[in-house]
C-alpha cells in the first residue's frame, strides 16, 4: 500500500520520515524486516491468544470431559451458570467484592502513601524501598505469612489490636472477615502502585504549584486542578490494572483458604477451596475447580468466556484512555 | 536554612505550622514503613522459634533455633523445587528476551502501518486473565504429552511475552530517534541498528524486563498447579510451599522458615538490582 504512495523520485528532501531513503527496494526490505522482527509475536498471538479464544468459545457450547469428544449442547452451559449453579453467584459476588475493595483500597491507599512520600526530602529512597519490598513477596509466601499474622488467638495483629482494647476478628476463620483479610494482604503488596504514582507525582512541574499558591489556591484546589489532571493517565492505569488483578484473584484465596482450614489436603484441592463457607471462593477458582478437578471443561470454558468479556470491557476502557492520553500514537 | 530563618522572623506562626506538618508527614511515613516491614520481621522471628514457642503468643524467640532452616530441607524436597523454579524462571526469561526485544524494537523504533493496532493488541493480551485460555491450552499440551512438565509454561515465551514487550517498548521509545537515524544514514541495517545502537543503550530497560519476567515466573502459582499438578517431581517452590503447611500442620516455625527461604531469592535479587526494578515499574506505569 505505502509503496504506491511513495514516489520513486530520489531521496525526498525535508522529509520527516525515519527512512532516509525512499526507493521501493528499501521500502520492501523494511517491510520484511518489520515482519521478521514481529514474527515471534504474530505466531504467539495466533497460537496462545486467537486459537484458544476461538476454541474456548466452541468448547463453551459443548459438554466436554477431556476424554471423549465434545458434544454440542448449545447455550445450556451459560443457562446453567446463571440459573442453576448453586455456587456461581457466590463466586461472582466474591470476585466483585474483592475487585471493588482491592481497586479502591490499592489505588486510594497508594495515592495517599505516594503523596506522603513525595513531600519527604531526606530518606525518601529508604521509605520507597520499605514500601515496595512486600510487593515482591511470592503470593503463596505472602498468603502463608498472613494466615499466621492474622491468626485469631496467637497472631501479632490481634495482639496489637488487643493493646487498644479491641477484640480482633477471626479473620480467615470467619466468613465475614475472610475477604477483608485478603484485602489487607492486597494492601501490603500494593508497593508497585505507590512507586508508579510517586514517579508521576514527582513529574508534576513545581512551578505550577508556585503559580497556583500565588493566585491563592488552597491545597484542595491545587490537588483538584493541578495534581489530579497531571497524574490522570497513571491513575487510570493503576485502576484498570487493579481491576484486572481483582478479576483474576486466585492464588491468595486458594492458599489462604486451604492453610486456614487446617486441612491436610493439598492446597487447591476441592476439599479446601472457598474456606470458610465459600466466602473466599472466587470466579477463577470455581472455573479451575469445574474444569480441572471435576473435568467439566465445557462448563469451565463458558465461565472463561464470561471472564474474558468482563476483562475485555476494562481493557478497552484502558486502551481508549491511553489513546486519548497520546500513548502509543506516532510522535 | 538562612532563608527559612528570615522567614521565621517574619511569621513565626507559619514556620511553626510548617514544622508541625513536617513532623506529621514523617510520623505517617514511619508508621506506614513499620506496617510494611513488620510482617517480614514476624516471619523471621517465628522461623527462629522452637516448635512449642511458635504456637504461643510470644513474638520474640526465647532461644534461637537456626537449625530450623536446615530441618525444612529434610521435611520437603525444597532443593528440587528450587531447581524446578530456576529452570522455569530462567529459561522463560531467556526465551522472552530473545523473542520480545525485536518485537518491542519494531513497535517503537520502526514506522509501519498497523503499528498502533499491534501495540493495542499487546495491551489486550497483557490484560487477558490466564484462566480464559486455560482449557484449550491444557487440551493441546495434553495431546502433545507435555502435561506434568513445566514446558507448557516455558515454551510460549519463545513467542514473546505481552507484559515484557509492553515494558521494553515503553523504554525503547524514550531513546531519541536521531541515534538510529544517523546509523541508518551510515548504511546500517535495522538489525545492525538494533544490535549496535539500541541494545547497548537499552541495557537498563532490558535488565528491568528480565527481572520482572523472572519475578513473575518465579512467583507463578496458577501455571505450575495447572500443568504439573499431580507430578510432584516437577513442582516449583510456590507449589511446594503451598503444600508444606498441610503436611506440617502445627509447625508454624518450620512453615515460616520455608516461607522465608522462598522469599529470600526475590529479596536478594531486589537488593542487587533495586534501580532496575524501580525504573521498570515507572515505565510500566504508562510513561513515554
Amino acid at each position: 500500500m505505502s509503496a504506491t504512495t511513495m514516489p520513486t523520485r530520489p531521496a525526498p528532501p525535508a522529509s520527516t520520515r525515519t527512512s532516509p531513503s525512499g526507493s521501493a527496494g528499501v521500502k520492501h526490505r523494511r517491510k520484511l524486516t518489520v515482519l521478521a522482527f514481529m514474527s515471534p509475536w504474530i505466531v504467539g498471538l495466533t497460537l496462545f491468544f486467537l486459537y484458544p479464544l476461538l476454541a474456548t468459545s466452541y468448547y463453551s457450547l459443548t459438554n466436554f470431559d477431556l476424554i471423549s469428544d465434545p458434544q454440542w449442547t448449545g447455550f445450556s452451559n451459560y443457562v446453567f451458570m446463571f440459573t442453576k449453579d448453586p455456587l456461581m453467584w457466590k463466586a461472582i459476588g466474591n470476585t466483585a467484592w474483592l475487585t471493588v475493595v482491592i481497586t479502591v483500597g490499592r489505588v486510594g491507599f497508594g495515592l495517599l502513601a505516594a503523596m506522603v512520600l513525595v513531600k519527604i526530602k531526606r530518606g525518601a529512597g529508604v521509605f520507597r524501598t520499605l514500601f515496595y519490598l512486600p510487593a515482591l513477596a511470592p503470593p503463596v509466601a505472602a498468603s502463608l505469612a498472613f494466615v499466621f499474622i492474622l491468626n485469631p488467638s496467637t497472631g501479632p495483629l490481634n495482639q496489637f489490636l488487643g493493646v487498644f482494647g479491641i477484640e480482633g476478628p477471626l479473620w480467615f476463620n470467619d466468613p465475614a472477615f475472610a475477604k477483608p483479610a485478603l484485602s489487607v494482604m492486597a494492601l501490603w503488596t500494593s508497593g508497585t502502585i505507590i512507586v508508579i504514582l510517586l514517579a508521576s507525582l514527582l513529574d508534576v512541574p513545581g512551578e505550577l504549584y508556585e503559580a497556583a499558591s500565588l493566585d491563592g489556591a488552597n491545597a484542595w484546589h491545587q490537588f483538584r486542578h493541578i495534581t489530579l489532571p497531571s497524574i490522570a493517565p497513571v491513575l487510570m492505569f493503576s485502576i484498570v490494572n487493579s481491576i484486572i488483578v481483582g478479576l483474576q484473584f486466585f492464588t491468595e484465596a486458594v492458599v489462604a483458604g486451604s492453610v486456614a482450614s487446617g486441612s491436610t489436603a493439598t492446597a487447591g484441592s476441592s476439599l479446601t477451596i472457598g474456606y470458610p463457607d465459600n466466602s473466599t471462593l472466587t470466579f477463577p477458582m470455581w472455573l479451575y475447580e469445574q474444569g480441572f478437578h471435576q473435568y467439566h471443561m465445557g462448563y469451565a470454558s463458558a465461565m472463561a468466556i464470561v471472564l474474558f468479556a468482563v476483562s475485555a470491557v476494562f481493557t478497552v476502557i484502558l486502551v481508549r484512555r491511553m489513546r486519548s492520553a497520546g500513548i502509543g500514537e506516532e510522535e | 536554612m538562612a532563608l527559612s530563618l528570615t522567614a521565621s522572623k517574619v511569621s513565626g506562626g507559619r514556620q511553626g505550622q510548617k514544622f508541625l506538618s513536617w513532623v506529621g508527614l514523617h510520623a505517617v511515613a514511619i508508621a506506614l514503613a513499620i506496617g510494611f516491614i513488620a510482617p517480614i520481621l514476624f516471619i523471621i522471628l517465628t522461623a527462629l522459634m522452637s516448635d512449642q514457642q511458635a504456637l504461643t503468643k510470644d513474638l520474640w524467640p526465647t532461644s534461637w533455633h537456626w537449625e530450623n532452616f536446615a530441618t525444612v530441607f529434610e521435611k520437603a524436597p525444597l532443593l528440587q523445587y528450587f531447581f524446578n523454579s530456576l529452570l522455569y524462571a530462567g529459561l522463560a526469561t531467556v526465551f522472552m528476551l530473545i523473542s520480545s526485544v525485536p518485537v518491542a524494537y519494531a513497535l517503537s523504533r520502526m514506522k509501519w502501518r498497523g503499528r498502533n493496532t499491534m501495540f493495542y493488541l499487546v495491551i489486550v493480551a497483557m490484560m487477558l486473565p490466564p484462566q480464559v485460555v486455560a482449557v484449550p491450552m491444557y487440551v493441546v499440551w495434553a495431546q502433545l504429552g507435555l502435561t506434568g512438565t513445566l514446558w507448557p509454561l516455558i515454551i510460549p515465551n519463545l513467542f514473546g511475552d505481552a507484559f515484557s514487550i509492553f515494558l521494553l517498548r515503553q523504554f525503547l521509545i524514550t531513546i531519541p530517534q536521531s541515534y538510529s537515524d544517523s546509523a541508518r544514514v551510515d548504511g546500517a541495517s535495522e538489525f545492525g541498528v538494533l544490535c549496535r545502537i539500541i541494545l547497548p543503550m537499552a541495557r537498563p530497560g532490558i535488565a528491568a524486563a528480565a527481572l520482572f519476567s523472572f519475578l513473575n515466573t518465579w512467583n507463578d502459582y496458577f501455571g505450575p498447579i495447572l500443568y504439573t499438578g499431580e507430578n510432584t517431581g516437577n513442582w516449583t517452590l510456590s507449589l511446594g510451599l503451598a503444600s508444606f503447611r498441610s503436611v506440617h500442620q502445627v509447625q508454624w516455625n518450620l512453615t515460616m522458615a520455608a516461607t522465608l527461604l522462598v522469599m529470600a531469592p526475590v529479596i536478594l535479587l531486589f537488593f542487587f538490582a533495586q534501580k532496575q526494578f524501580i525504573e521498570g515499574i515507572k515505565f510500566s506505569g504508562v510513561k513515554g
